[in-house]
């Protein structure tokens, strides 16, 4: 042959970034916040940079021989280091975290997946509804919310616990008032020393003044709380446009790889966990999907 | 010299099958393809071109697969077996990370990541119909995205050597006409094999193919193909199709299988809770078996191994399966606690949901989760119920 045959097919390639990339951080402080359910502040070893993430992502804490586990990222945004989770204590991973103590190792992968719209929203009302520990996906959104409170018209939170007891982050709801959010609180039982309200989170609407058409409402907590209170923003007028909800799923890779996520079309991984409502409408339906 | 510039046609007589495994082992590939085995054809490393099936045949139907021999019938007179392109690229287990823990802790850390070593032999397949290059693209699209990718599955990507095989025969299982995927071989391949009774056809697909050739024509001769025997070799798949869209059921032989894909998408996911979905499920058997012939199923776990020691972990990527109930797994329940839920999302997925998530169909027709299935439950007659085309009898 006198020259070389032309290139027909290039064989498939890509040079994006490998999801198998483990940042090595050591525990600041580990403590209980309600019962069950503790908060984590990691250092990041590579560089102290800590991590670029936005209100809404989540990582996969790592515990060689023990396991992963994806967690919301609950701290400011705005302050790099630590990186906190809060979670509750419930599988071989979370308990061995609990566990933890400062100076511990954990791997960390991530940030993964998308997050509230922060950004999209200015200028709007935003309400955040929280069950129990769902409230963690939404901290840093909150934080967000407070340290730009004048980009946002009304802010509130709304957050329900099964006891007033199990309420997250209670020690931070005078800072966030003062920031100029508004905080309610509902649990499902109390004795008689509880002054607040009973009930579930969707009855909370009944104290705000909502715009429908200039609210959007942030939502995370176990299914059919947020069926319910999707139920009840509806009845108030806010469109399932406005309203976005983090979800959750099995998950093994956090990238879109493993499958284990699926909802519907969706990998909850890199598609969410924070879906706009009216993506996801038609399969939120459908039990078991 | 016979002209081996991609696009081209040579034929290869079949003594010459075996200079082209050679050529391949010299260039350093890791050579594999059909044989029989356990009573199947699989695939598997081989140096000798008699260790191909020449003569054999598989029988394909719900849930049934035999093996007969016919000294009439060609090297790759047989379709598809249990295995496929997925076992080597996607293989069923494979370390992705490995961490070791110092026994002094000092400024590094108590824990370090080491490399891990993958088999990185560049990889020659042979026989690769084109349902299997269809599911090759489609596993591509997974793992090779834009904005990540897997790093040990585009490394055996990269160094892929595929001779691919114009099927002349289908098996009734076989649907690639439904799924546009085959059976003619177009694109994908290194070079690809058209077989007659005496001598291969080699079509030129890559400059890679047409290196390897300038080493298989030191052994043998590659006389050009003419523009006419061009036309029969085009003629082989061709006419295969045709004879596959005319297949019609017949008393006594297996049920000739086509997939209606108009539409499919939307019919299934308005479909989310039709009652063959509960039909289905009782026949099932969760076994995850469809899954794991599949050759574009993709679900994995990473399982964390360690020693007795605890100081050296492997992080084990293995093959998963929407059927077992570890699948969709969450504190305080599961995502999918029934069969039906979990039928449902394997053919939802692999039909529509694929179409949003990578832009094409996650089914090639290559009729491997017919045939594997042990209760014969059938992708297309699912379809077909749902679609009301047929009626809603069991499949099997």
């Amino acid at each position: 042959m006198s020259r070389p045959p032309p290139v027909f097919a290039q064989r498939p390639s890509s040079s994006a970034p490998s999801p198998w990339q483990s940042h090595l951080t050591k525990v600041m402080a580990i403590r209980p916040e309600t019962q069950g359910v503790f908060t984590i502040d990691l250092v990041f070893r590579d560089a102290c940079r800590g991590l670029r993430f936005a209100p809404g992502q989540f990582s996969m804490l790592h515990l060689p021989g023990i396991g992963e586990a994806a967690l919301s990222i609950a701290s400011d945004p705005a302050a790099p280091s630590p990186v906190s989770h809060t979670f509750r204590a419930v599988g071989n991973v979370t308990n061995a975290l609990a566990r933890r103590g400062a100076g511990d190792e954990v791997l960390v992968r991530g940030p993964f997946g998308r997050g509230w719209p922060l950004a999209e929203l200015r200028g709007r009302d935003v309400i955040v509804a929280a069950g129990g520990v769902g409230l963690a996906s939404l901290r840093a959104a909150v934080c967000h919310l407070a340290r730009h409170r004048d980009d946002y018209g009304s802010v509130a939170i709304l957050h329900g616990a099964k006891t007033p007891a199990d309420l997250l982050y209670q020690r931070e709801y005078d800072r966030w008032r003062g920031a100029g959010l508004d905080v309610f609180t509902i649990v499902d039982a109390a004795d008689a020393r509880w002054p607040g309200a009973i009930g579930v989170v969707p009855e909370l609407f009944a104290d705000l003044d909502v715009d429908p058409g200039s609210t959007s409402l942030f939502c995370c907590g176990p299914e059919p709380m947020m069926q319910a209170v999707v139920a009840r923003a509806a009845r108030t007028g806010i469109a399932s446009g406005d309203i976005f909800l983090s979800l959750e799923r099995n998950m093994s890779c956090a990238a879109g790889f493993c499958g284990l996520c699926q909802f519907g079309p969706a990998f909850v991984c890199k598609d969410g966990p924070v879906f706009r409502h009216d993506t996801i409408a038609a399969f939120l339906a459908v039990p078991h999907l | 010299m016979p002209c081996l510039a991609v696009g081209s046609h040579v034929w290869l007589d079949r003594s010459g099958l075996q200079a082209l495994i050679d050529a391949l082992m010299a260039a350093g590939h890791r050579v594999i393809g059909p044989q029989v085995a356990d009573g199947a054809i699989v695939l598997r490393d081989f140096g000798d071109a008699t260790q191909l099936p020449h003569g054999w045949l598989d029988e394909q139907d719900g849930g049934s697969y035999r093996l007969s021999y016919d000294p009439a019938a060609g090297t790759f007179d047989h379709v598809v077996g249990p295995h496929s392109l997925k076992n080597f690229l996607f293989p069923p287990r494979e370390t992705i990370q490995r961490f070791e823990r110092n026994s002094e802790s000092g400024t590094e850390g108590v824990w370090q990541e080491q490399a891990v070593a993958h088999d990185d032999r560049p990889l020659a397949v042979i026989g690769v119909r084109g349902c299997d290059l269809a599911a090759l693209a489609v596993q591509d699209a997974v793992f090779l995205r834009d904005d990540r990718c897997d790093p040990a599955y585009a490394a055996r990507r990269a160094n892929l050597f595929l001779v691919a095989v114009n099927c002349r025969r289908s098996a009734a299982t076989c649907f690639c006409h439904s799924m546009g995927t085959g059976p003619a071989v177009t694109t994908g391949f290194d070079l690809a094999l058209t077989e007659f009774a005496d001598r291969f056809a080699v079509a030129v697909g890559t400059s890679a193919g047409a290196d390897c050739l300038v080493r298989v024509a030191q052994r043998t001769a590659l006389p050009r193909c003419t523009a006419a025997e061009i036309d029969a070799i085009r003629a082989v798949p061709r006419d295969l199709r045709a004879q596959m869209e005319a297949r019609l059921p017949e008393c006594g032989r297996p049920r000739p299988r086509s997939l209606d894909t108009a539409g499919i998408r939307d019919l299934l996911f308005d479909n989310l809770e039709h009652p063959r979905w509960r039909d289905v499920a009782d026949r099932c058997l969760s076994c995850a078996n469809c899954t794991l012939v599949c050759p574009t199923c993709f679900c994995h776990s990473i399982e964390e191994v360690a020693d007795l020691s605890g100081d050296h972990v492997a992080r084990d990527r293995r093959w998963a399966s929407c059927f077992t109930l570890d699948h969709g797994r969450i504190h305080g329940g599961n995502a999918r606690p029934t069969t039906a839920s979990r039928y449902r999302q394997w053919l939802t997925h692999k039909l529509a949901g694929w179409i949003d998530q990578f832009g094409t169909s996650g089914c090639t027709g290559c009729g491997r989760c017919i045939t594997w299935c042990p209760v014969g439950i059938d992708i297309t007659a699912e379809v077909a119920a749902i679609r009301g085309t047929t009626d809603t009898e069991g499949g099997a």
